[in-house]
């Protein structure tokens, strides 16, 4: 269960780099980063509304409040940074046709600044959420020999906002006509472009939903994990990446499946040679997907032949 | 003319500037240009006596006149290290063009190959079966290069065969994982490390040559490799080698059409930088106090290695120098910035990358390429 609800996140930031890249065919390293500020996006949403956590839980209603308030402070958050990183930093490129490696550096680059920028000025210390909801217990399940399942409320929450989140992108990018222009970009910018589809526009847009998705994940981080340090994307951003990679990168279903296969596979791996190696387990089945399945599990796809 | 106009045309102005001295360099007398290499050299090699006697200018640049200081011996050796470090990722980034974020490994591989066979402390030098070695300190370190070629070899078969960004994202991954395996494995001992690494082997008066008490001569002993390892580097790029590397860097399937293996080539300067990368890593194990432990090798200073030679210009080895004196002296000199030099850099990176993508000193060639590039942009812009 623990995995699922991790896959959900990851899943959730996987998106971020499978749209990026689908339609770019470019990492942004600095993603992590947008997942990070998210994450003190929401906590600053709910210290201005006056929660943190000395306050004691709320009520269900006005849980269901702070909840909306701080998944829209995260995604505002990480969506403004993620529209930020691509007008300053990609876009100049971008008109400069600079290679690849230069994107790349620039994307670590923006991450190391994120990244310590943020440490910088929360004196690299960890920040506590409040406490808005107590885990509930609803479902007990026995698989006989193969253990227990304990499932609360929190972790079913949090895999059905995944879902619900992929289902509307899904949605977006395959039935609207501006997702019909973002599929037409994935497959062939200049041509694209040809046809009227301003493309800039588009590049933008993918960055803007990716940040959304990655406030989401961000919000329900910080219900789910209770606290956030400057360096809490880096290791996160990494394993949303190789679910990314798993699914196959450029597929949004492919980054749900990847996100929830890594989570269910981490907390197995993890159980079995003790959770310090849990973080080990992504970096190599990262290297395994590469080795024997470049293009992932359910291929690479953002406007090709699937979509 | 607004601001950033101006700047650019400061540092275009700055640029013509240094190839215009670099033709004029070119013209001088191949003796003449030694005899002023070699000039340089001494100078580098003087610099902790020069300190001694407090001369102009290093009464300025000495971290002695520092509150709180590093000794400048002892900076000064490390800033040799991590100038290894540079000249060895440079061969990667520079030469071939291919982004490596997990350095850190490899430099990490050779500083734990010396201490764990070489420490007393250390389990795997109790259980193994030691014998009286000649050379033995020699012996550590060739093992700790032999390893650290060999881990990037095993790394670079599998992601060399795909595409650029994939061994970005994967050597940071391998980066980690030895970050990892150092924290939590028994026999790397974690955070608490291994003490009593040997130092180099030799004896002045009786006492030993490279301890604690003068780092003067571990400065000497870096700088010495240093400079051959630059020889030697210089001495591939301007090989058959190093224009391979060239064509693979500019378009890799062109280059695959006439003839070059760009594969094999790809491996060899991965492999190559991985084994400067381990020889680093073994002198920084190696040096002073003989102390390694898991915090020694943060991704971050992957990052910042990056840096160095991004910063100061890819392929260019005078640049890259540059660059890894900038990033490991300036933070020692200048102490306020020290706990925001990552935040700095990364910036700096940035905005290298916007406005000036080959550095600060840029090769002749790599600049060559960018103007190239520039041009191209510029003609879509015209006709698109």
């Amino acid at each position: 269960m623990t995995g699922l609800t991790y896959g959900g996140i990851y899943a959730l930031v996987a998106l971020g780099y499978t749209l990026v890249y689908g339609v770019l065919k470019l990492i942004n390293f600095a993603h992590s980063e947008v997942f990070m500020l998210g994450t003190f996006g929401a906590i600053g949403v709910w210290g201005v509304l006056g929660f943190n956590d000395a306050t004691a839980t709320p009520s269900l209603l006005m849980f269901a409040v702070l909840m909306l308030a701080g998944t829209v402070g995260a995604m505002v958050a990480s969506g403004g940074t993620a529209l930020a990183l691509e007008y300053i930093a990609y876009r100049p490129l971008r008109r400069k046709r600079a290679p690849r490696l230069v994107f790349l550096i620039t994307a670590i680059g923006c991450s190391l600044a994120l990244l310590e920028g943020m440490g910088v000025v929360t004196d690299h210390d960890t920040y506590k959420a409040p406490t808005l909801i107590d885990p509930y217990p609803i479902l007990h399940l026995n698989f006989g020999p193969l253990g227990t399942v304990d499932v609360d409320d929190v972790s079913v929450g949090i895999i059905i906002f995944a879902l619900l989140m992929l289902a509307v992108l899904d949605v977006f990018i395959n039935r609207s006509r501006t997702g019909a222009g973002v599929r037409a970009v994935a497959q062939d910018a200049d041509t694209a472009a040809l046809m009227g589809i301003n493309k800039n526009r588009i590049f933008a847009l993918t960055f803007l939903l990716g940040g959304i998705a990655a406030g989401l994940a961000a919000a329900l981080y910080d219900v789910y994990i209770g606290n956030t340090i400057n360096d809490v994307g880096f290791i996160l951003g990494i394993k949303a990446f190789t679910a990314a990679v798993l699914g196959g990168i450029g597929n949004l279903r492919g980054a749900l499946v990847g996100g929830f296969l890594l989570g269910l596979v981490e907390q197995w791996a993890g159980a079995l040679f003790g959770n310090a190696w849990l973080d080990v387990v992504a970096f190599i089945i990262l290297v395994v997907v590469l080795m024997f399945k470049p293009t992932g599990l359910l291929g690479e796809s953002l406007g090709r032949a699937k979509a | 003319m607004k601001f950033t106009d101006r700047l650019r045309h400061i540092d275009n102005r700055r640029v013509e500037g240094l190839s215009g001295m670099r033709r004029r360099w070119r013209a001088l007398p191949t003796a003449v240009r030694w005899l002023t290499l070699l000039a340089v050299v001494v100078v580098f090699y003087s610099l902790p006596i020069l300190n001694e006697y407090f001369v102009f200018p290093i009464n300025y640049i000495s971290t002695d006149i520092v509150p709180n200081g590093t000794d400048f011996d002892t900076a000064l050796v490390a800033t040799a290290i991590f100038v290894l470090v540079a000249v060895g990722l440079n061969v990667v980034i520079g030469l071939a063009g291919m982004l490596d974020l997990g350095y850190i490994g490899f430099f990490a591989v050779g500083a734990y190959t010396v201490a764990l066979f070489g420490s007393a402390q250390s389990d795997l030098y109790i259980k193994l079966p030691h014998a009286v070695v000649p050379y033995r300190w020699v012996m550590l370190v060739l093992i700790g290069i032999a390893l650290a070629m060999m881990s990037g070899v095993i790394l670079g078969v599998p992601t060399l065969r795909l595409r650029g960004d994939y061994l970005a994202i994967v050597t940071l991954g391998f980066g980690e994982i030895i970050r990892l395996i150092a924290v939590n494995s028994t026999f790397t001992n974690g955070q608490q490390g291994i003490d009593g690494v040997p130092n180099p082997p030799g004896h002045f008066n009786g006492e030993p040559l490279f301890g604690v008490v003068d780092s003067r001569p571990m400065y000497w002993l870096c700088l010495t490799i240093v400079i051959i390892c630059i020889f030697g580097v210089r001495r591939l790029e301007n090989s058959r080698v190093g224009r391979a590397w060239l064509a693979v860097r500019e378009d890799e399937d062109a280059a695959g059409i006439m003839g070059v293996a760009a594969f094999k080539f790809k491996i060899w300067a991965f492999a190559i930088g991985a084994a400067v990368g381990g020889l680093s890593g073994a002198l920084y194990a190696s040096r002073g106090e003989g102390y390694v432990n898991s915090d020694g090798f943060p991704l971050q200073l992957s990052i910042l290695f990056v840096a160095m030679v991004v910063l100061g210009g890819q392929g260019n080895t005078a640049g890259v120098i540059l660059g890894a004196v900038v990033i490991t002296y300036l933070p020692e000199r200048l102490r306020e910035i020290k706990d925001e030099r990552f935040m700095w850099f990364g910036v700096a990176l940035v905005i290298i990358m916007i406005f000036r993508p080959q550095g600060l000193l840029p090769s002749r060639r790599r600049a060559a390429e960018m103007a190239d590039m520039k041009a191209e942009a510029k003609e879509v812009s015209v006709s698109g």
